[in-house]
């Protein structure tokens, strides 16, 4: 079965999902990803969906489940790239995903993080996401 | 008996055209005095002409009780054609049966000269007579009916696009001006060009104005908000302005919570905002003489 490749950047890890979701792979890479957020002590995690064309609520709500994981293990979540029939069913779905940053594409994505973990830009790597 | 009753009208139809057009002429220039502005009297008379010599060949040619035939479809299109523009021209659609109906007067004149003696076919010849009239007649005023329905339907339409333009106001700041009631169908429509125009011009920041949206209930509230948490799903933040003193009462009244919108009074307020929220500053200079 194939998976969805999470790459490291530095302290961020970058998940782009290029291929359409089902249920068992979305399962997988959330196990992978809270693994991957341990182990590499990511800080945070840019979720890249703007090659996702069809959403169901499940898929819908396990954005938002990974990206409050996330936040659990102390890194910061952010989803980028929504197109915009998906923002459409997700909100016709119900799902608001108050708790998930968005931004418009990677670059806007990544400038969020960067603000997150580093609010004044020079506190260097003693953000949340060591323990 | 019933294939000489019909070449009898066709004959009559074909002999005196001449004086029943003009007859006729007369019946719809007296039906219609109040609207020689909209049709003019030389057009009419082409127009009729026309009709006349299509009707007549189809009278020698098909069937006069079944006006579906394939002999009768170059006087319906010519019926479908006059009763479409007149519907656009704004005539009403008793006006445009007129035309068909007042036919009648002047072949009736005519069938009562030529069989005037034989009072049971002169019958007959009237009843056939009338029942195709009144065929055609009801068909203009169905064409007619379709022909309105078509321009209400994209006035409809016209309307929905008028009303929902997105406008860029800064590089990266997006606002929609909303116009008139926010119903389902035109936040869909709202919501779909938002959405749109974020990707297009990769803007961060969407003012949703309701200067324009005269009442603001729960329902149109929820509509307000699905449009604001979709734009937040791409990734743009939105900021609503343009509440009236009233509405604001309203909003308030009913317990229809915004959440953590940015809501602003005014369209300016609005876009100063905006223009913090992406490190922008107004400096105001001494204004050139």
């Amino acid at each position: 079965m194939d998976r969805i490749p999470i790459i490291k950047v530095g302290d961020f890890l970058l998940v782009s999902i290029q291929v359409d979701m089902h249920d068992r792979l979305v399962m997988s890479l959330q196990d992978d990803l809270t693994t991957q957020v341990v182990k590499a002590r990511a800080k945070g995690v840019l979720i890249d969906i703007s090659s996702l064309d069809v959403v169901d609520s499940f898929i819908g709500r396990m954005l938002g489940n990974m990206a409050s994981m996330t936040r659990v293990l102390g890194a910061e979540a952010v989803v980028v790239g929504m197109r915009p029939a998906v923002a459409t069913t997700i909100v016709e779905l119900g799902l608001s995903l108050t708790n998930v940053r968005t931004a418009l594409d990677v670059d806007k994505g990544m400038a969020v993080l960067r603000a997150l973990v580093n609010p004044a830009g020079d506190e260097g790597g003693h953000g949340s996401g060591q323990n | 008996m019933t294939t000489s009753r019909q070449s009898r009208i066709a004959e009559i139809l074909t002999r005196h055209e001449k004086p029943i057009l003009e007859e006729w002429l007369r019946e719809q220039l007296d039906a219609l005095t109040a609207r020689q502005d909209l049709i003019s009297e030389s057009d009419l008379r082409i127009q009729s002409a026309e009709f006349l010599g299509l009707f007549t060949s189809a009278c020698r040619a098909g069937s006069l009780t079944d006006i579906t035939t394939v002999e009768w479809k170059p006087v319906q299109d010519f019926l479908a054609g006059v009763s479409r523009s007149r519907a656009l021209q704004g005539f009403s659609p008793s006006e445009t049966a007129t035309v068909v109906f007042s036919l009648k007067q002047p072949l009736f004149a005519r069938l009562r000269k030529e069989l005037g003696a034989d009072a049971a076919a002169l019958a007959d010849e009237m009843w056939t007579a009338t029942v195709l009239l009144d065929k055609l007649g009801l068909y203009t005023t169905e064409v007619f009916q379709k022909a309105r329905e078509e321009v209400i339907k994209r006035q409809q339409l016209e309307m929905l696009e008028l009303s929902t333009p997105v406008v860029k106001l800064w590089d990266g700041v997006l606002a929609v001006p909303l116009i008139g009631t926010l119903d389902s169908v035109r936040t869909q429509v709202v919501m779909d060009n938002l959405l749109q125009s974020i990707v297009e011009t990769g803007s961060t920041i969407a003012i949703v104005d309701i200067t324009g949206v005269p009442t603001v209930d729960t329902l149109v509230a929820q509509h307000l908000l699905k449009t604001v948490s979709a734009a937040r799903l791409m990734g743009a933040q939105c900021i609503i302005s343009g509440i009236r003193p009233q509405i604001a009462q309203t909003i308030v009244q009913l317990g229809v919570e915004f959440g953590d919108v940015v809501t602003k009074a005014s369209l300016a307020d609005a876009l100063a905002h905006a223009f913090r929220l992406i490190g922008c500053t107004v400096t105001r200079q001494a204004p050139r003489a």
